[in-house]
């Protein structure tokens, strides 16, 4: 009985968990899959939307995903700049590949460091009704005196909805408006987008500030699902990554699915065989998939 | 100008590398060689990444991993045998984390080189966990190498030796690129470089000569990594798999100019003495910054690097004369 309720507590946390992946990997599936800009720095960005939660929450006292939401224009602003930056640098010349792999790697680098001269390198965390309740389902009485059950943290709850609503959003935005049928057909055929009259570039630049939108409030629910030090973002670069490859390039939807087996994938890694092992089974799982299935679960 | 042989080069390299250790006799304290020590180091790494990333075009987030992997064999083989030659350690070193790039290149190559950078930075992350929770090198809390007391070849302090090693080392990698670079099988990479798919239907066995230099590469990012645990004395791994070695391998060449073996060599001494410079006058955090913000600035406005601007400068000139006439 025991072990069933460890089962049972793990599955519910990875699926927690992979709501929050999901999140933070969605932004990777439109930047890297489906308008090839490989934007390894985006994990520095969602870190980046941690610690602006934990500023104006420590400060104010503002709820971090409300806050997330409020600044997200100016993480789609600093999307259409950085851009700018890369389509002049190197898209237009064509040399997209080498040199804007060691760009973006130099912007995760500046942010981070920038960040530990202004803030140190201690964990944040921030606080709202909602971090430090529980709820518990499924009681089972083992003793008259202790009780197995199911954990709800809300704190990890309530960024699972968040993201799901906003995934879902995002989803409908992407099949159903002009602008989110254009973002797709750049993934497709850039040329032909341009026969029907539309300015490739105008749609990534904005498709890519949507992207560290995204990045902004991602980093907002990371904030509030644990505590957050500027250097944690580079092991999430192969979290996002392995999301996007598992569900295949540019589908938000194989990009959730990703995200759970993930965040299950690490559950149950934490469960079983220690904490310490938990971030290698991202990484791992990583290398299988670009070794085997490149193309993803869900690839075209 | 005629470019010079190989036969003539590889002399000439030790030459200087054995005239530049007996110059710095005459340093003034012990500082310099730890300071020399370092940017050695960074001489290697650089021009070991530059064989995968500028010859080839692939680009390697990698280095600590390999760096460490050299490291962590010397305390592995330290802790088996404490008086095990330096030597050993070098050539198991490069063994472990050549074989480590083969095996990665193998399983990552065949598909478009985005892939095979992000697999690199997933094999910092697994490499690190792996030593993190592998108790015999000392696990999470790090390892004490403690080196001879009596330094070998009459070299009387340890770090002498060390010293004297790397130098030797860092002429050595830069031969092997040399090398690599004037031979076919760098006309090869540079094929690779330029275009994969054209490279391919001329001939060019493209998988293998990827495979080769990523092997080669990560030979010689493990064989800066041996000497490392007798240098500081206790390895552990948040700083033996520190960014900043990655960032570092990557920023050199690029700044220096990737297409030669004289790029990552003019990258690692000027951005390597900048920060051993920076680190003692201002703060650590602040030369890792110089070095992203260099990186940036580099690869967007000056992507050819020192070498680069040199050329066109050199071009320049030259039409000036040209108009002259």
């Amino acid at each position: 009985m025991e072990t069933t309720y460890l089962i049972l507590n793990a599955i519910v946390a990875g699926l927690l968990l992979g709501g929050l992946y999901a999140a933070m990997a969605s932004g990777v599936s439109i930047s890297f899959g489906m308008l090839d800009v490989t934007n390894i720095a985006h994990p520095a960005f969602i870190i980046l939307g941690s610690y602006i939660a934990y500023i104006v929450n420590s400060n104010w006292g503002f709820d971090p995903i409300v806050t997330s939401f409020v600044v997200s224009p100016l993480f789609y602003l600093l999307g259409l700049l950085l851009y700018r930056v890369y389509y002049y640098a190197f898209e237009r010349k064509g040399q997209q590949s080498l040199r804007s792999l060691a760009f973006f790697f130099g912007i995760l680098f500046i942010t981070e460091v920038v960040l530990i001269l202004i803030f140190g390198v201690d964990y944040r965390l921030v606080s709202a009704a909602y971090t430090e309740k529980t709820i518990q389902i499924a009681q089972y009485a083992m003793t008259p005196d202790s009780t197995l059950h199911v954990d709800l943290p809300l704190r990890m709850v309530v960024p699972f909805v968040v993201s799901m609503v906003m995934i879902f959003a995002l989803n409908w935005f992407l099949s159903h408006t002009f602008f989110g049928r254009a973002v797709l057909a750049v993934a497709q055929d850039q040329f032909a987008l341009r026969l029907m009259g539309v300015d490739p570039v105008k749609i990534k630049e904005r498709a890519f500030g949507l992207s560290l939108a995204i990045a902004g409030v991602a980093g907002a629910l990371l904030i509030v699902v644990q505590p957050v030090q500027p250097s944690i973002g580079r092991d999430f670069i192969g979290l996002v990554f392995a999301v996007c490859v598992l569900g295949g390039m540019g589908s938000i939807k194989g990009a959730v699915v990703g995200a759970m087996i993930l965040g299950l994938a690490e559950s149950f890694t934490s469960t079983f065989a220690g904490p310490s092992w938990a971030p290698a089974v991202s990484f791992g799982l990583l290398l299988l998939a670009v070794a085997f299935k490149p193309s993803g679960l869900f690839g075209r | 100008m005629q470019k010079m042989s190989n036969k003539v080069f590889i002399p000439v390299v030790y030459g200087v590398a054995l005239a530049f250790g007996l110059l710095s006799m005459l340093a003034p304290n012990d500082y310099f060689y730890s300071a020399a020590y370092t940017v050695l180091l960074f001489v290697i790494l650089s021009s070991a990444w530059n064989i995968l990333g500028g010859y080839t075009g692939y680009v390697n987030f990698g280095t600590a991993a390999f760096f460490a992997m050299g490291a962590y064999t010397t305390v592995a083989i330290f802790k088996f045998a404490p008086g095990t030659p330096l030597i050993v350690m070098i050539i198991a070193g490069m063994l472990v984390a050549g074989l480590t790039g083969l095996g990665m290149g193998a399983l990552t190559l065949r598909l478009r080189g985005v892939f095979f950078s992000i697999a690199t930075l997933a094999l910092s992350v697994v490499m690190f966990t792996f030593v993190v929770n592998w108790d015999y090198v000392g696990g999470a809390r790090g390892a004490y190498v403690i080196a001879p007391r009596v330094a070998p070849l009459g070299f009387g302090r340890y770090i002498y030796f060390l010293y004297a090693v790397m130098i030797f080392l860092s002429a050595t990698a830069m031969i092997v690129a040399r090398i690599i670079e004037t031979s076919t099988i760098g006309r090869g990479l540079e094929a690779i470089r330029d275009d994969e798919l054209a490279a391919e239907c001329c001939g060019v066995p493209t998988l293998r000569l990827k495979l080769l230099s990523t092997t080669i590469s990560g030979a010689l990012m493990g064989m800066a990594g041996t000497t490392y645990p007798y240098f500081v004395s206790y390895v552990e791994p948040a700083s033996t798999f520190n960014l900043s070695y990655a960032v570092n391998s990557i920023a050199m060449p690029l700044i220096g100019g990737m297409t030669t073996w004289v790029g990552p060599l003019i990258g690692a001494v000027l951005l390597g003495t900048v920060q051993q410079v920076v680190q003692v006058t201002i703060s650590s955090a602040w030369n890792l910054l110089i070095v992203g913000v260099l990186l940036v600035l580099f690869v967007t406005l000056a992507p050819e690097g020192i070498m680069g601007l040199w050329y066109d400068f050199r071009k320049k000139q030259r039409a000036k004369k040209g108009a002259a006439q």
